[in-house]
């Protein structure tokens, strides 16, 4: 396959970035799309250019570390698929693509196609967390869980943290990667004690690092390598209203 | 060179008991004087800097990537073992313990696996408190279910992604200790070097991966949990990013390295399929309880997988282990593909594959029930290859995968520089020649939340330090030398990829010191290596500088230790003349072709120290031997037939 790239290029944090059109020739369909990256990169490497920076590292679709805006959509066009996943065979022989990296107010870009996401790392240390000292737990079968509670807390707890969700969103909003921590914890007998703390804790952060809120366009949801629902939006907003509600006066 | 691995005396089941009331103890006002450095955001590390943040230590966390819930922890799929017992199969703390020293084919310390097992149920009892959601019975109990050669049900799982649900418990811990000021965390932050005063390990040397700052950390103790090395072979299952340079440093810097050679090749991968490959996929090894491996009988048969009747199918696990059948450890159903492979039984473009094949059990249990097991390994295996799964067979191939070698440590996880510890897969020490499925995140937890916090405060405790700041000289020289290091790197300016070296070592590794070995094939590494090591450092092309976001300096840094570290592994494969779990020597087997262990020579761990200076190219590596002393099992040759 031969392919056009439009990759956007920036030294660093506070230079400015431009789109710089490059060739990929010789790409195979089973390659992956960081695959073929690789191969445009050794290119580059070759005639003096500076490769492209872009974030990676498990390259089977759980790190998390992927994220690139590939022809305006995030990790690209295929369903439920990092982008490391995704294989050039999703794409035909003399496509042109514009690979970007995510833009959000919330994650600015460090170089190329890498960006600071480091937002998401605060706001679960705001509270994405159950309190419980190393040492201090009971017999784990002492904690019967419903068994959908707990598939449903799976589901939630799958979000990679890649940040997806809010390169989606014309809000830039975090909200789906927020309700999916809350969502879990809410739903486990564990999370109970701290649950009205969390939210409030996690909701003002988010707000704090630059995100906007959620105006039920649902694109987060479709572009979400694990599919995770937007249904926990929903869920958060309960969660939020009703600790608003019973603490009004720990909201900070 | 001097160590001792300082195992308790006493019964084996109590040795851990009353070890930790003769540990000395650090006062809660006391702990608030320590830092401690964490080098690795994992299961091992991560939960080390949780825990010991909750106890009143200043810690400093440090990882590669950007954020410490990336470790490559979080690609394990299929479970953690733990003695629980919750099935009522007939599994004890005794049984985890032998059937991991058996795993291990018996080239492990018996008090470490036993304290692994004894406190395997606590890491549960941790994750469960922490919100993990492991699967759980319709009555609202924990699920088990049987793993790689255990004949009993003793693993516990989050569909395929347990490793991700245990390290995002580990990571909501540190997070909280984060938030609460008590860790400080570095991401994009790679150790280059360790710092050692009066023989102490004092501090490291970092690289701000952003802007290419160089710059000291000093503390009282430091952690490594850096992981494995398996990235030597370039390609593997583990993360682009994992390397041996953390360890590797260490171990310039006088720290043993414990059977380097000791690596596992996983049976169940997604074949090769190009010299594009970057990395290689796991399929978990659960998919082994349903699938069934076979080859075609016939040498070179190109017909579908469908069109080959039953009886033209040799299903070679089953025929060769009768009772695990396609349940074998993995080193042993890595070696059977390979010999098949080798053989001309081979499907797949390259010949190097053997079918696994989920027609029976889908047949069995209808295609419901096997999505309801499986899906996520299903589709990630179809959006791989493009084939489905529910259709035709999966193609599979082994391909490394985890590090038993690392680090020595003594039984407090102690390496033999004093106050340089080393957990989970970055140290030698519970897995012996072969890992049992399952068994890696169970040790990195264990390290992390459940030993180091006993041992270290024993450490901080009765050893005297003086304060050292990173005003230090050695501090200083320690800068310098990484800072000039880097500056040769980059003025080389030759003509070859970093990328380029990086698979040229991997194959060399690959084919000399992988799924078997030989004498003539390591000697020949252990030549070809040096004359990489030194075409590298002479025509390396790097592109950019060091004052920025350069991942190429990055990977020239890791690939130049590995160049290093690649020739220690074959001379450790090849002074361990015996064959034993994951090393395999050909010129050591019996005659049907099982492992022959030489328990009269080789019933020991190989520790290597480092000759010469630690900013040069090693002038040698010496070996020494820690005797492997089994006072509770009896040495037995390790049969799955």
């Amino acid at each position: 396959m031969k392919l056009k790239l439009h990759v956007w290029r920036q030294k660093n944090k506070s230079a400015k970035g431009a789109m710089v059109t490059y060739d990929a020739d010789n790409i195979s369909p089973n390659m992956s799309f960081l695959e073929m990256l690789d191969v445009v990169n050794e290119g580059l490497s070759n005639t003096g250019e500076a490769p492209i920076a872009f974030d990676h590292d498990c390259r089977e679709g759980i790190c998390g570390s992927c994220s690139l805006m590939v022809n305006g959509v995030a990790h690209g066009p295929q369903d439920a698929t990092t982008t490391c996943q995704l294989h050039m065979r999703s794409f035909q022989d003399g496509e042109e693509l514009y690979i970007e990296p995510w833009r959000a107010k919330g994650f600015p870009v460090l170089r190329d196609l890498i960006v600071d996401r480091s937002a998401f790392d605060r706001i679960i240390q705001a509270g994405g967390f159950i309190s419980v000292n190393t040492g201090a737990a009971q017999d784990a079968n002492a904690i019967p869980v419903r068994k959908l509670d707990a598939d449903e807390a799976f589901n939630a707890s799958a979000c990679i943290g890649c940040g997806a969700c809010v390169a989606a969103c014309k809000n830039a909003s975090a909200m789906l990667f927020v309700s999916a921590k809350v969502g879990q914890l809410s739903l486990l007998p564990q999370g109970q004690p701290e649950r009205q703390e969390r939210v409030l804790n996690m909701m003002s952060q988010m707000q704090e690092e630059g995100f906007g809120n959620c105006t039920n366009q649902y694109e987060c949801e479709a572009v979400c390598p694990k599919q995770i629902s937007s249904d926990y939006i929903a869920r958060l907003n309960r969660e939020f209203i009703s600790a608003t509600l019973a603490h009004p006066n720990t909201r900070k | 060179m001097k160590f001792d691995a300082k195992i308790p005396s006493g019964p084996l089941e109590s040795k851990w008991e009353r070890h930790k009331f003769d540990l000395k103890l650090v006062s809660p006002a006391n702990k608030r004087k320590f830092e401690i450095i964490v080098v690795g955001s994992g299961l091992a590390g991560g939960s080390a800097a949780a825990t010991l943040a909750e106890l009143g230590y200043n810690v400093k966390c440090f990882c590669f990537q950007d954020s410490p819930r990336r470790a490559h922890s979080i690609a394990a799929q299929g479970g953690i073992n733990a003695a629980k017992n919750y099935p009522g199969d007939g599994d004890s703390i005794f049984r985890l313990f032998y059937d991991t020293i058996k795993g291990g084919d018996f080239r492990a310390r018996e008090a470490n696996v036993y304290r692994l097992a004894q406190v395997s149920g606590n890491v549960i009892d941790q994750c469960v408190a922490q919100g993990v959601p492991f699967a759980r019975e319709y009555g609202g109990l924990l699920d088990n279910r049987s793993f790689g050669g255990a004949q009993v049900s003793r693993t516990f799982y989050a569909r395929g992604q347990t490793g991700q649900q245990l390290l995002l418990g580990a990571y909501s811990a540190l997070s909280r200790q984060i938030g609460a000021g008590q860790v400080k965390m570095f991401p994009r932050t790679e150790m280059l070097d360790l710092v050692v005063i009066d023989g102490k390990a004092r501090g490291i040397v970092v690289r701000d991966l952003v802007t290419g700052a160089i710059e000291s950390h000093a503390a009282e103790a430091v952690i490594l949990a850096s992981g494995g090395y398996g990235n030597v072979f370039y390609l593997s299952t583990n993360a682009k990013g994992s390397n041996v340079t953390a360890t590797y440093r260490a171990y310039k810097r006088g720290a043993a390295f414990g059977n380097p050679c000791f690596t596992q090749i996983h049976p169940t991968c997604i074949p090769v399929k190009g010299d594009y490959q970057s990395k290689l996929t796991l399929m978990s090894e659960s998919l082994r309880n349903d699938g069934r491996v076979w080859v075609p009988k016939a040498k070179g048969d190109l017909r579908a997988p469908g069109e080959i009747p039953e009886s033209e199918r040799d299903y070679y696990l089953e025929r060769k282990y009768p009772s695990f059948g396609n349940l074998a450890p993995r080193d042993i159903a890595s070696r059977s593909a390979k010999e098949a492979c080798d053989e001309g039984h081979g499907v797949g473009e390259s010949g190097f594959g053997v079918y696994l094949d989920f027609a029976d059990a889908i047949g069995r249990l209808g295609e419901g029930k096997i999505r309801g097991r499986y899906g996520n390994l299903f589709d990630m295996y179809e959006r791989i290859t493009d084939e489905n799964p529910y259709k035709m067979p999966m193609r599979i191939y082994p391909a490394v995968h985890y590090t038993m070698g690392g680090l020595w440590v003594d039984y407090n996880l102690m390496s033999t520089i004093p106050g340089l510890h080393v957990l989970g897969e970055a140290n030698f020490s519970d897995h012996g020649a072969n890992r049992l499925g399952a068994s890696a995140l169970m040790q990195g937890l264990a390290d992390g939340y459940f030993v180091i916090p006993y041992t270290i405060a024993n450490y901080l405790a009765s050893t005297k330090l003086e304060k050292v700041a990173t005003s230090h000289e050695a501090f200083k020289a320690t800068e310098d030398s990484c800072r000039s290091r880097i500056s040769k790197l980059l003025a080389v300016k030759g003509s070859r990829t970093v990328g380029s070296f990086h698979r040229e070592l991997g194959k060399i590794m690959w084919d000399k010191c992988g799924m078997t070995r030989d004498r003539q094939g390591l000697q020949e590494a252990i030549k070809k290596i040096p004359k990489l090591r030194e075409e590298f450092w002479s025509d390396v092309k790097i592109i950019g500088g060091n004052e920025e976001l350069n991942q190429s300096i990055e990977r020239a840094g890791r690939v130049a230790d590995f160049l290093e570290f690649g020739e220690l592994m074959c001379m450790d494969a090849l002074a361990r003349e015996e064959s034993c779990g994951g090393h395999f020597r050909t010129e050591f087997q019996t005659p049907d072709g099982e492992a022959l262990r030489d328990d009269e020579k080789f019933c020991h761990v190989a520790l290597w120290e480092h000759e010469g200076q630690p900013e040069g190219p090693a002038t040698g590596h010496k070996r020494h031997e820690e005797a492997l002393v089994y006072e509770n099992v009896k040495l037995a040759t390790r049969s799955y037939k």
